[in-house]
């Protein structure tokens, strides 16, 4: 899974660390990195600009996977920096800030906005694959997800809008049922589109959700 | 339990004639009343529609209402766009209980091209979907499947795009909206009556009635409008030259003009079952196009 970034405006990362003299900062080594939001380079560059306004940057690091539990140890590690720094600005995708939201006592101020799960189409370009809908169908529709892709999620089939394979809405966009179509036909697979797709259960979207997967009796709470 | 007039007359056998109104932006609706007045008894059926590329206007429901009053037949139109599936659900028991017995399922176009870009864009349903609802409540029950102290019956249909290109997927979403229960379908604007020819030979192997939509051409400049912006839709150019040579002040005069001499071909041939006409913002004229087709 890739989490799919942006840096915040800097104006609005300031306005959030506006009451902290002292600022510990947090990257991350995968998705962020690989969207260049909050990597080592863009690290540096956060702590320059902090710097530049006269605050004092206690320290960084750049944790490899910041959603990943090991992110307590690597905090471990440079718990006096942290502890000296009035708030940890996280450079990472809010899973990241979540985890490392845990593990300090310190106000956490995320730095990038989480855009979705998605993703790099070719260098620079990042595309949502899934909305995480909770009842997958695309087994049914050769791997190309209606839910993300088509403008309106219809799971039945294009619109009337749909032109020359282009989506009603974006001329510059792919219609997600023209190319559902092509692919189950060239799979020969097309009578999946014939099959009809009853009414989404929008239950599984609510907030929060959460799941309890069976990992084994023993490793039940 | 109410009978649809329009059923009967697409049951008839005979030529159905069904005319497009749309409601009015505000709640004059003087014009609205006119053009209803006008062609209440001229057509089989009047469709109001339902906030049409997603600008906000007076409701379908509300129009069809005042058609009822008047004693014309009304074609309910209801897209998937504004609606989640209590709403839909509620609209057409209110539907039903004022007497509309028609209702016309669409997805609805997206919410960006209309007047209220930043609305959020429902489609809890797709067209498919709602054609299936209606027939579960025909049997009595809500969608989730609870007792209707009470049904509701509707004739059912929905919209198809003969020249879409590509056209397999536009054909097999057809056959879904069949085999949910369409009854009827109006088609997207058509021009070219060769191509819409071929597919009536498709279409004829289903039980359903087929409607080719005309939308009126007001001019050369209009023609090649609909064919740079809206999807399924081919102005072929001898039309487009035929607008342009009419004459200054002309254009209109000429479309209506084409607007029923395709009609009456139509008919004339027994191509299909009817034409649903859309006048968009020109149904006074609407009269005249039926005297130009003969009828
Ligand atoms: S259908 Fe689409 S949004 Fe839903 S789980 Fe599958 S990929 Fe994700
Ligand atoms: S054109 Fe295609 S992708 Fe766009 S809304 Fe219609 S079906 Fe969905």
């Amino acid at each position: 899974m890739k989490s799919i970034t942006r840096q915040k405006p800097l104006e609005e990362v300031i306005q959030q660390v506006r009451s902290f003299d002292q600022i510990y900062i947090l990257g991350c080594g995968t998705c962020a990195t690989m969207t260049k939001t909050g990597g080592r380079d863009q690290v540096i560059k956060m702590k320059e600009s902090l710097e530049g306004l006269d605050k004092t940057v206690t320290g960084w690091a750049v944790i490899p996977i910041a959603c990943d539990e090991m992110t307590e140890v690597a905090m471990k590690e440079n718990e006096r920096p942290i502890r000296n720094a009035g708030c940890v600005l996280v450079m990472a995708c809010a899973l990241g800030v979540h985890r490392v939201s845990s593990y300090t006592r310190n106000p956490v101020i995320p730095a990038l906005d989480t855009l979705f799960i998605g993703l790099e189409e070719k260098p620079g370009l990042f595309k949502e694959v899934c909305a995480q809908c909770g009842q997958c169908v695309i087994g049914e529709t050769a791997g190309i997800c209606p839910v993300t892709e088509c403008n309106k999620g219809l799971l039945n089939g294009p619109c009337g809008g749909t032109n020359e394979g282009k989506c009603e809405v974006d001329k510059n966009k792919d219609c997600a049922w023209t190319l559902i179509y092509r692919k189950l036909k060239a799979q020969g697979r097309l009578n999946l589109m014939r099959k009809y797709q009853p009414p989404k259960n929008y239950q599984m979207v609510p907030r929060p959700k959460a799941a309890r997967i069976s990992i084994g009796e023993e490793n039940r709470e | 339990m109410t009978v649809s007039k329009f059923k009967e007359a697409l049951n008839s056998g005979k030529f159905v004639v069904t005319s497009e109104l749309g409601p009015p932006k505000g709640t004059n609706l003087d014009q609205m009343m006119h053009h209803i007045e006008l062609l209440k008894y001229r057509v089989d059926a009047l469709n109001l529609t339902d906030h049409q590329s997603s600008v906000m206007r007076f409701p379908s429901l509300g129009g069809c209402l005042a058609v009822k009053e008047r004693g014309g037949e009304a074609v309910l139109q209801m897209t998937c766009r504004d609606r989640n599936r209590l709403a839909l659900q509620a609209d057409l028991m209110f539907a039903h209980s004022r007497g509309i017995n028609n209702v016309l399922c669409l997805t609805g176009d997206a919410v960006v091209v209309g007047d209220h870009k930043g609305a959020k864009g429902v489609f809890d349903l797709d067209s498919v979907q709602l054609l299936r609802l209606i027939r579960q409540m025909e049997a009595g029950k809500d969608m989730a499947g609870n007792d209707l102290d009470g049904a509701v019956s509707f004739c059912a249909g929905a919209c198809c795009t003969p020249e879409a290109s590509p056209i397999e997927p536009q054909l097999i979403k057809f056959e879904k909206k069949v085999e949910a229960g369409a009854e009827f379908f109006q088609t997207q604007a058509i021009y070219d009556l060769e191509k819409f020819a071929k597919f009536m030979e498709y279409a004829r192997q289903f039980p359903v009635k087929i409607l080719a939509g005309i939308v009126l051409l007001t001019s050369a400049g209009m023609a090649k409008f609909l064919n740079a912006n809206i999807p399924g839709i081919t102005v072929p150019q001898d039309l487009i030259d035929e607008l342009a040579n009419a004459g200054r002040g002309r254009g209109l005069a000429k479309g209506i003009e084409i607007a029923g001499r395709m009609i009456a071909a139509l008919k004339k041939d027994s191509v299909c079952d009817g034409v649903h006409i859309m006048a968009i913002g020109k149904e006074e004229v609407v009269p005249e196009i039926l005297a130009k087709a003969g009828l």
